[in-house]
């Protein structure tokens, strides 16, 4: 194989991937920038308004696996969240009951699979929600998860 | 300086699965220590892993994800020995990168 020819490629390709990332074109652009309005909101409405969400459309495209019904310990909540909604863009975990509802967006990137997991806290039984954004538009699913102690330091 | 993360990357078939263990406090900013005063929140913001030079996820993080949070995640691609980069920034502007290689 021609390695010089390999090299080449790659360098060009990674040089026009730092381009696009830095005109904003790649979600990679904004990988440091942080939604504030959105992790600071209290209501359910209020983060979904400033993830851009609006009103967002019952999906049974979006499914929790790796998810319990019921926690023992709120401090240790695993929420796994897939979606096979055609080009899904991003998935954001939202606990109803929590002081602040939002725990995370993940910035689903080309070749990247919709399929996240994770750990989070929970305050208390609540409505655990899946916020998939997908083609542009908004998609949501929820799970009731059974806290039998609290994860947020009350 | 924070505790190194664990990252570990295989193949599954046309796949790679990577998981990781960050060590992070991830304090909520809603306790109270003996005096009553609020321990301030300190948590991770964003968290973003990269395939050698690619960048494969992006995250923005809020306070209720766990202590030493775990991500596991997917993507298409990669190859036995090729390197995977993850790197997050907490509220203090504190910052980690690891790398491993895809076993």
């Amino acid at each position: 194989m021609n390695r010089g020819r390999r090299k080449a490629l790659q360098s060009g390709g990674a040089t026009l991937l730092a381009l696009l990332a830095a005109n904003g074109w790649l979600p990679s652009a904004r990988a440091q920038s942080w939604n504030k309005s959105a992790f600071d909101a209290h209501s359910l409405g209020d983060t979904m308004q400033a993830l851009g969400g609006g009103e967002p459309a019952q999906s049974k495209d979006i499914a929790f696996f790796q998810t319990p019904e019921i926690a023992e310990n709120g401090a240790v909540v695993p929420i796994g969240i897939s979606s096979s909604l055609p080009n899904t863009q991003a998935i954001a975990i939202l606990i109803e009951k929590n002081p602040n509802m939002l725990a995370a967006v993940f910035d689903i990137l080309p070749g990247t699979e919709p399929t996240i997991t994770t750990r989070v806290k929970m305050a208390q039984t609540s409505n655990v929600y899946a916020l998939v954004k997908a083609d542009g538009k908004y998609y949501v699913a929820s799970k009731e998860i059974k806290v039998t102690l609290g994860g947020c330091g009350g | 300086m924070p505790d190194p993360m664990k990252i570990r990357a295989t193949t599954v078939g046309d796949e790679t699965e990577v998981k990781v263990l960050m060590s992070h406090e991830m304090e909520t900013g809603q306790r109270k220590d003996g005096q009553g005063k609020t321990i301030p929140a300190w948590f991770i913001q964003n968290v973003s892993a990269a395939w050698n030079s690619k960048t494969v996820l992006s995250a923005q993080w809020g306070t209720p994800v766990a202590k030493n949070p775990f991500v596991s995640f997917r993507f298409k691609g990669g190859a036995k020995g090729d390197k995977i980069t993850v790197t997050w920034v907490d509220n203090r502007a504190e910052k980690r990168t690891d790398e491993s290689m895809i076993a």
